[in-house]
């Protein structure tokens, strides 16, 4: 068994009456790229938060690099970088002046060259001291991720570090990404986009605080039991309700110009494609369910009790 | 250009006043404080101040000397709060502790019985011209009033049968501005303080980046001292440059130790820092950081002495006056500048500033873990 990294059971936490995480567990193990993922509202900033120790949880036990979430919230926090969700580097601040202040926060002894250096890495030398405000998004991002790896942690936490940002600037830093986490650091990052699930070693759905599903890309699909094939043909733009009245289809998604349907009811959904496939003349063709309509299976199952 | 759509327009309007409905603290500024203003500025707010305390030195013990003195009470302008000898009276009005001290001098019930007008020295502390102003004039017209039914030989006398001498101390000409400019002083502290401060740490949470700083392993204790440390630096400068505008425009006289005024500027700037920091945990925004600073500025502003006399609101006006640092810190700068009050004098005006600023950070440190919770 590799070392776990992060290794939290139980945890709860509510603000006024609303349960917005539920008994999440989780385990992460060291150097992995573990995605985060779940609908909005779901509790994914609040759970990185509350293993970055910027919030208490209310029950729950675990430890974070070794450390008590519940009590080592301050040595947690020397060894974590933590990337917002929203840019929250000071816009009145220069590049230089951003890196300086958090290296200064993290009490740093070699502070200059350890602001330099990420400069030079970022490539950002000759604009060091324009105003963080005035970036680009993808730059914006860029020097987020530099600065919370300023001070060298060991598990990194990135809340939707990409939202926003263009394919070329997402591309670059999925490979940074996974640069990191050859050289040993631990990465939880919380994501909406496919493709960047699919880029993850593992991952967890969490649905209105509750864990649903945990595993490889590969096991979270096989999990899920479903079955789906891909409809082509003219006129399936017009099909998608008629589809959703099928026996059997607990599915539909839109995938370009054709249509998925799934279920977990292979046989009853099979007869029922095989009679709209007589009637129609559409094209029929079983595929392998994507995470995509893994995801999305496990999103209608589950309902939404805080009504959000 | 485009016609002018009611319906449109109507949108608009319902919209803003959804916005302005939610925004809970807004709503009840907008109506509260023009009802808490009307009764607390309409009732407290009195410029012709009466009950004023007052000291008499009494040499001279006498029926007439009695007489006046049941006068003025009687005049509702003086309250008697005793009699003293003359060392203790100099120290009750450096202290600010009475507004005049009345020296009944040797001889005076004689003197008057033999038509001969005997000396009658009013000290007044005039650091405010205008709280003295109702009360000098009704001593005036006091002296046949009081003796012309014990006199009754007396024809209506063609010179007075007491011969008033009264002293404005502190400011003999009744300057305004000696009251004034220091009071400004104060005024200005306390609205740059509060508001800057209010301000700084609500930018923070409003731009998202206060998360990224609590990320840090920065404490509460670090942040809110090392947000506050530059804007007492700037409290200091403001001060010096009022202090310059004071002494070389104004003519404000400076009797008192400089350095010892700056000490007592650096806790009220104290105070009022700390009140900003705790506003601006509780604000969710900088509106709401600015109203509630507009929200302790007018009551500062009204009730503290600086623009109406302090001794002319009602008791349960001046309990709240009490509470705000800046009442107690205008008579330490007066005290300080005009009459040259020392450092022992002035620990009865500073203990309330250090006590408004305990309650004040108590308050503020409690609900700045929870900003995130």
């Amino acid at each position: 068994m590799d070392e776990l990294v992060i290794d939290v059971a139980g945890l709860n936490k509510r603000f006024g009456d609303k349960h917005v995480v539920r008994d999440l567990g989780l385990q992460v193990r060291k150097g992995e790229i573990y995605g985060f993922l779940g609908p909005n509202g779901s509790g994914k900033t609040t759970s990185i938060r509350m293993l970055c120790g910027l919030l208490t949880p209310d029950s729950g036990s675990g430890t974070c690099l070794g450390l008590d979430v519940l009590k080592d919230s301050a040595a947690i926090k020397r060894q974590v970088g933590y990337m917002t969700q929203k840019f929250s580097l000071w816009d009145d601040l220069s590049i230089v002046e951003n890196l300086d202040f958090v290296a200064r926060m993290f009490g740093m002894a070699d502070r200059r060259e350890a602001v330099d250096r990420a400069i030079d890495e970022l490539g950002l030398g000759g604009r060091r001291k324009q105003l963080a405000g005035t970036l680009s998004g993808g730059w914006k991002q860029r020097l987020a991720l530099a600065s919370c790896l300023l001070h060298r942690p060991r598990l990194l936490l990135l809340d939707e570090p990409t939202a926003g940002v263009d394919p070329k600037a997402r591309r670059d830093f999925w490979e940074e990404i996974h640069r990191l986490s050859a050289s040993g650091i631990t990465i939880l990052v919380s994501t909406h986009y496919m493709d960047e699930a699919e880029r993850c070693h593992r991952l967890a759905y969490i649905a209105y605080g509750n864990l649903l599903a945990s595993g490889t890309a590969d096991e979270v699909v096989a999990n899920c039991q479903l079955n789906t094939w891909e409809i082509a043909g003219d006129g399936i733009h017009g099909l998608a309700g008629r589809l959703r009245q099928l026996p059997g289809a607990d599915l539909v998604a839109s995938f370009g110009t054709t249509l998925h349907v799934s279920g977990t009811d292979r046989p009853r959904l099979a007869a029922s494609l095989q009679a709209l496939q007589k009637d129609t003349g559409l094209v029929v063709t079983p595929v392998a369910p994507s995470l995509e309509d893994a995801f999305i299976h496990l999103m209608q199952h589950t309902a939404d009790p805080l009504g959000n | 250009m485009a016609r002018f759509s009611f319906s449109r327009w109507l949108g608009i309007l319902i919209k803003e006043f959804i916005q302005l409905r939610r925004d809970r603290l807004t709503f009840g500024m907008i109506v509260g404080i023009p009802i808490i203003q009307l009764m607390l500025f309409g009732f407290a707010i009195n410029s012709d101040p009466k009950h004023l305390p007052t000291a008499v030195v009494m040499a001279d013990p006498g029926p007439f000397s009695r007489a006046w003195v049941a006068a003025m009470r009687n005049s509702d302008y003086f309250t008697i709060v005793g009699s003293v000898d003359e060392r203790q009276a100099a120290a009750l009005l450096d202290r600010s502790e009475v507004q005049f001290v009345v020296t009944f001098p040797p001889g005076f019930n004689r003197d008057l019985v033999r038509g001969k007008p005997p000396t009658l020295l009013v000290e007044a502390d005039a650091t405010d011209p205008m709280a003295t102003g109702g009360a000098i004039s009704v001593l005036n017209k006091l002296g046949a009033e009081v003796f012309a039914p014990d006199l009754p030989g007396l024809r209506p006398p063609a010179q007075p049968l007491v011969d008033l001498r009264i002293h404005r101390r502190y400011n003999p000409e009744g300057v305004t501005a000696y009251n004034i400019v220091p009071g400004l002083m104060g005024v200005i502290l306390t609205m740059t303080m509060v508001l800057m401060t209010g301000l700084a740490m609500t930018r923070e949470r409003e731009r998202g980046t206060f998360e990224n700083l609590l990320a840090t392993p920065a404490t509460p204790l670090e942040v809110m001292t090392g947000k506050i440390v530059p804007y007492i630096l700037i409290g200091l400068i403001q001060v010096t440059l009022i202090l310059l505008a004071a002494r070389w425009i104004f003519d404000v006289p400076m009797h008192g130790n400089l350095l010892l005024l700056y000490g007592v500027v650096l806790v009220f700037i104290c105070a009022n820092l700390t009140l900003g920091i705790t506003f601006s945990s509780i604000a969710r925004n900088q509106l709401q950081a600015m109203q509630m600073t507009f929200f302790f500025f007018l009551p500062s502003m009204l009730l503290s002495g600086f623009m109406f006399p302090f001794r002319g609101m009602p008791e349960w006006a001046q309990a709240v006056g009490n509470v705000l640092p800046l009442t107690h810190f205008l008579v330490l700068v007066r005290g300080i500048l005009l009459k040259g009050n020392g450092i022992d004098m002035l620990w009865a005006q500073i203990w309330p500033i250090l006590a408004f600023m305990t309650g004040v950070l108590t308050i503020g440190l409690k609900t700045f873990r929870r900003t995130l919770d």
